[in-house]
């Protein structure tokens, strides 16, 4: 019989280690999934895992990598610092289109505007949206105790009702001859989000997403802004003594999040995705979720996770036109990471010891 | 006696089908609820057993058959997630997250090639000329055995708990997990059988979307409906009967605002779609505010592992 004794101490190896261990376990049960699929499932790991990094077309999927991950990582580090602080933001993904929505309104109505201003502007409107969508369940849950997870995922559906009127009614470009979707950037210089370095993918989400690294890095080891948060979260009875408003924090950490899912939605909508649509959002901000426990929580860490996760998106769609691999597959693929990344991070807090054996 | 285009009989005899979907799932994640534990993958858990279910029902034929499916591909999922969070001790949060995540794309990848196929339907209940009565036949005495058994559930949810040993024990477990184990109870298995349980009752609900309520299979067919029944467990404090008050509410709500987007409301179409969510909302504000006073029935180890150190 295995039972489980707790360490007096988080294992520093298993820390860094249930990532990696983590990533193997579901490349295996992916393999095995893919294999009752019907499909080769050494193939097809191959094609999601290395073919866009080092295959035949790498040349335009690295930059690819760069264009799914930005994004990625950008909402991720936002819902991290939440996540720390025990305030659980799940509805990024409602928070990314408002953002879109808002910053892409802005520029549109501007348009045909050519002035330097008209981009940062649209980035300021951006980053209001997600910042304004997501003080609703945070200003409910200081003012009335209201569940913030609940709220913020409700809020992803009328968001995307939102969006749904935005792209057939008060944003459909007046010369698209009656069909659904915004005017697109691409011919909207002054607002457009292009591609920085021909062929590397990165625009300024990207720029954007690393510079959040650095600075949510510093933040949490070197302001007392990221002590409070860390705290908050591993002891929020020390930490009321210690000083820290709670309610500040849920509307900070809530803020900075939806601040950050707004910039990747107007960066995306301005940029790779083209014009507001019907459909621009591919969930992004519940697979920054994923990201963010990858990366274990920790800036860095997310900007590794966002490039993999990103791995996981380009590779995918490769193996869906190459392979023929349901598009879905890549979900659960997704799902299962998850599942084995809190599966095995048992070993970071616990031993395992075998009662026959008696104690090591 | 129409009123707006909209008549109030069969409005009242659809929401009460509307509403056993939810209302399903919501009582399911109370009794997971009341032992302490919080399973967020409702969500996950209902498209499965959708899906699940639909696939059973087509290839037997036979809609009861179906509804087992779902309860089994729910439970079966649920399972996951007692592994995870009673075995290995994850974060439920987390977890419940995650089992959603994987849950909409695991649905969604079963229900390949299942698209535009109808389901074997579910009949009305035969109750003779209690049918005709006027008014009260439609309402009462016209639907199929699932909208009965769900307001039998509740009852015997309501009693196991108020009344049995079982239902003190699941109680014990989930406002002190430590005293619960001083007493010499397996926490852990029993919420173990709790979630379970409510992954079976959240998969019979998903199975009721896919077989009676839409009745096809479409990706992301259960909508949200799987947060909505987390958020009447809140609404309803944790009381089986409340539960049936909250999905009635609600299932009335969808229902109309359907009404009113067919019968070409003034109220444009995107408001009326919105209007579940935003109302969900405004009741959670509601039932969590005034001190707290949703929040002082709720079970005290709600969310907290249980690890027994020896």
């Amino acid at each position: 019989m295995l039972r489980l004794e707790k360490r007096p101490t988080p294992s520093q190896f298993w820390l860094y280690a249930t990532p990696v261990v983590a990533v193997l376990l579901t490349m295996i049960a992916g393999g095995i999934l893919f294999g009752l699929l019907g499909k080769n499932p050494v193939a097809v790991i191959k094609t999601i895992f290395w073919d866009p990094i080092f295959g035949e077309f790498a040349f335009y999927l690295r930059g690819q990598l760069l264009v799914k991950a930005g994004p990625l990582i950008l909402i991720a580090i936002g819902l991290s610092l939440g996540f720390r602080a025990g305030i659980w933001n799940i509805g990024a993904e409602g928070q990314y289109i408002m953002g879109a929505i808002c910053g892409a309104g802005v520029a549109l109505a501007l348009y045909p505007t050519e002035s330097r201003l008209v981009f940062p502007l649209a980035i300021l409107a951006g980053a209001l949206g997600g910042w304004a969508w997501a003080m609703i369940p945070a200003i409910l849950k200081t003012r009335f105790n209201t569940n913030e997870i609940l709220v913020s995922l409700m809020l992803v559906y009328v968001a995307e009702t939102i969006l749904a009127k935005a792209s057939t009614g008060f944003l459909r470009n007046p010369e698209g001859a009656g069909f659904p979707g915004s005017r697109s950037f691409s011919t909207f210089k002054a607002a457009s989000n292009p591609e920085l370095i021909a062929g590397s993918g990165l625009h300024w989400g990207g720029v954007a997403a690393l510079a959040t690294g650095v600075a949510a890095y510093v933040l949490l080891s070197r302001h007392i802004l990221g002590f409070q948060i860390k705290l908050a979260g591993q002891a929020p009875r020390a930490a009321r003594f210690h000083g820290v408003n709670p309610e500040k924090l849920v509307l900070l950490c809530m803020g900075l999040s939806g601040a950050l899912a707004g910039l990747a939605g107007l960066f995306e909508v301005t940029g790779p995705a083209g014009k507001i649509s019907i459909d621009f959002n591919v969930g992004y901000g519940f697979t920054a979720i994923i990201v963010a426990f990858l990366g274990r929580l920790n800036p860095l860490g997310i900007v590794l996770a966002g490039f993999l996760m990103a791995l996981t998106y380009v590779g995918g769609e490769m193996a869906a036109t190459n392979m023929g691999l349901p598009s879905a597959a890549i979900q659960v693929f997704q799902g299962m990471l998850l599942f084995f990344l809190l599966g095995v991070d048992v070993l970071t807090n616990y031993r395992i010891r075998s009662a026959f054996m008696g104690a090591r | 006696m129409d009123f707006g285009g909209i008549n109030p009989v069969i409005l009242i005899a659809s929401l009460m089908v509307a509403a056993v979907p939810i209302m399903l799932a919501a009582l399911g994640e109370l009794v997971v609820e009341k032992a302490g534990v919080l399973n967020l993958g409702v969500e996950g858990m209902m498209i499965v057993g959708a899906i699940c279910g639909f696939i059973t029902a087509v290839h037997t034929g036979s809609p009861v058959m179906g509804f087992l499916g779902g309860a089994v591909g729910g439970a079966a999922l649920s399972l996951v997630f007692a592994f995870l969070t009673q075995v290995l001790l994850a974060n439920q949060v987390a977890t419940g997250l995650a089992l959603t995540l994987f849950g909409l794309g695991f649905a969604s990848l079963m229900g390949q090639g299942y698209n535009g196929i109808k389901p074997p339907p579910t009949l009305s209940v035969p109750m003779g000329p209690l049918a005709d009565i006027p008014v009260l036949g439609p309402i009462l005495f016209d639907h199929d055995w699932m909208v009965y058994m769900s307001i039998a559930l509740v009852a015997l949810v309501w009693w196991v708990l108020k009344a049995t040993r079982l239902g003190l024990i699941i109680r014990a477990v989930g406002e002190s997990h430590d005293a619960a184990h001083a007493l010499g109870y397996k926490v852990n298995r029993i919420r173990l059988g709790c979630i379970a349980f409510g992954g079976a009752m959240a998969g019979l609900g998903g199975a009721y979307i896919s077989l009676v309520r839409v009745p096809q299979w479409v990706d992301g067919i259960t909508a949200g409906a799987g947060w909505i029944a987390l958020a009447i467990v809140v609404f309803a404090s944790w009381r089986p009967w409340r539960v049936l008050i909250g999905a009635y509410l609600f299932g009335g709500i969808t229902v109309l605002q359907l009404n009113l987007q067919a019968a070409g409301s003034a109220i444009p179409v995107e408001y009326l779609s919105m209007s579940p969510y935003l109302i969900t909302i405004l009741v959670l504000v509601i039932m969590s505010s005034g001190r707290g006073r949703a929040a002082l029935n709720a079970p005290a180890s709600l969310g907290q592992n249980f690890h027994a150190a020896r």
